[in-house]
C-alpha cells in the first residue's frame, strides 16, 4: 500500500450516545490520515448528533439492521466513495486507536488484517464453553486460511479493496454472521488474511457474561454459524482484480 | 350432515380467497395455491368416495389417514413459502435501508476532503 492509499474506519453504534463522543474525538485525534464514518445502527438515542458533533461523518439507517448490517452499509460506503482500504472499530473504546495502523500494516500481507487478542499482548481472558468455543472457530479458520488465526470473533479487522467488494456482497446480518459467516465467505471466495497481536481494552459497556448456559449457548450458535458458513454455496461472481471502477452492483 | 358442512366450509374458503384476489390484497402467486386447496377440499367433501378409492389404491388402510397426511405435506410446504419470501424480504429491505442511508449521507454533509468524482457511480 501507498502512503497515499485512503483509508475510512468504519465505526457501527447502536445507543451508544454516552461514549461515542469520546471515541470519535479519541480516534480523531490519535491516528493520522484515516476518515471516520460513524453508523448509526437505528439508534433511539442521540448517538448520531454526538458522533457527528464530535467530528465524525455520519450514516443513518433507518431502523436497526445488526452490528453486519450496520457494517455492509459502511463498507458500501466505503467502496462507492473510492477508498483503499477500511478497518472497523467498536465505539465502545474497544478497540485501542493507537493500534489502528497496527492493523492496517497487516493489508501489505494479505486482503484482510485481523486484530488479534490473545497473542501476546493485552490482558483478555475468557475461559470454559466460550474459549473452547473461540479454539474451535481458530482451528477450522487456521486450516481454511492456510495461516495462523486464534481470534476469529474480533471485530477490530482492517480490508483492502477486494476484501470491501466482498464485504459489500456478502456481510450477514445474523448473529455471528458479521465476524463467522462473513470471514468464511470470503475465505472461500479467494480472499487472504493475516492476524496481527493487538492489545484491547476491557468493554466500557460492561463485562462480557460470564453466564455459563450463555457460554454454552454461545459455543452451539457459533458452530451453527460456521457450519451455515462452510456449506453455502460458493460465490458464482468472481471479485474482480483491484483497480477496477467503482461501480456498485445490486446486491440482491 | 358433516359432508354438508365441509362442503358449505370448502366453499366460504374458496369464495372468500377469490374476493381477496379480486380485491388485489392476495398477489395472484400465494392465491393460485390456495384456490387449487379450496377446489380440492370441495371435490373431497362432494365426493367421500374419492378419498376411500385412493387410499385404497395407494395402500392407506384409514382413508382420513391420507388426507391428515396430504393436509400436513401441504401446510409444511405453504410455511416454507412463506418463510423463503419472508427472508427475500428482509434481504430486499436491508439493501434498500443502505440504500437510502448511503443517498442521505450523500445528500448532506460531504466528507471534509475533496472526494475524487466517481463517474461510474450511480450505475
Amino acid at each position: 500500500m501507498t502512503a497515499a492509499a485512503r483509508t475510512l474506519a468504519i465505526m457501527p453504534a447502536w445507543n451508544e450516545a454516552a461514549v461515542i463522543g469520546d471515541t470519535v474525538r479519541e480516534l480523531l485525534s490519535t491516528v493520522e490520515g484515516v476518515d471516520l464514518l460513524v453508523v448509526d445502527d437505528g439508534s433511539s438515542d442521540e448517538t448520531a448528533a454526538a458522533a457527528r458533533d464530535a467530528g465524525a461523518a455520519v450514516m443513518v439507517l433507518p431502523f436497526n439492521l445488526g452490528v453486519g448490517g450496520a457494517l455492509r452499509a459502511g463498507f458500501k460506503y466505503a467502496w462507492e466513495n473510492g477508498y483503499d482500504r477500511a478497518i472497523q472499530v467498536d465505539a465502545d473504546g474497544q478497540h485501542e486507536p493507537s493500534q489502528i495502523h497496527a492493523v492496517l500494516a497487516g493489508l501489505d500481507q494479505a486482503d484482510i488484517s485481523i486484530g488479534a487478542r490473545f497473542s501476546g499482548v493485552g490482558d483478555y481472558s475468557v475461559g470454559g464453553p466460550r474459549r473452547w468455543a473461540m479454539s474451535l472457530l481458530a482451528a477450522v479458520f487456521s486450516r481454511v486460511a492456510r495461516t495462523r488465526l486464534t481470534d476469529i470473533t474480533s471485530g477490530f479487522r482492517a480490508a483492502n479493496r477486494r476484501a470491501i467488494l466482498q464485504y459489500t456482497r456478502h456481510y450477514p446480518a445474523e448473529y455471528l454472521g458479521d465476524t463467522v459467516d462473513s470471514l468464511m465467505t470470503a475465505l472461500r471466495a479467494g480472499l487472504t488474511v493475516v492476524q496481527v497481536p493487538v492489545a484491547m481494552r476491557p468493554r466500557q459497556g460492561g463485562e462480557p457474561s460470564h453466564s455459563p448456559v450463555k457460554a454454552a449457548i454461545y459455543l452451539v450458535r457459533s458452530v451453527f454459524a460456521l457450519f451455515i458458513a462452510m456449506t453455502r454455496a460458493k460465490n458464482r461472481v468472481p471479485l474482480p482484480t483491484l483497480g477496477s471502477a467503482p461501480e456498485l452492483e445490486a446486491t440482491h | 350432515m358433516a359432508q354438508v358442512v365441509f362442503a358449505v366450509v370448502a366453499v366460504l374458503v374458496a369464495f372468500v380467497l377469490f374476493r381477496l384476489l379480486r380485491a388485489g390484497r392476495i398477489r395472484e402467486k400465494y392465491a393460485a395455491l390456495w384456490i387449487v386447496i379450496g377446489f380440492g377440499v370441495i371435490l373431497l367433501a362432494l365426493w367421500p368416495g374419492l378419498l376411500i378409492a385412493t387410499a385404497r389404491a395407494v395402500g392407506v388402510a384409514v382413508p382420513s389417514n391420507l388426507l391428515f397426511f396430504g393436509a400436513i405435506l401441504l401446510l409444511l410446504g405453504v410455511t416454507l413459502h412463506l418463510s423463503l419470501e419472508a427472508s427475500n424480504l428482509e434481504d430486499e429491505v436491508r439493501t434498500l435501508a443502505e440504500e437510502v442511508a448511503l443517498l442521505k449521507t450523500k445528500l448532506s454533509a460531504p466528507l471534509p476532503d475533496a472526494l475524487p468524482a466517481d463517474p461510474a457511480d450511480e450505475a
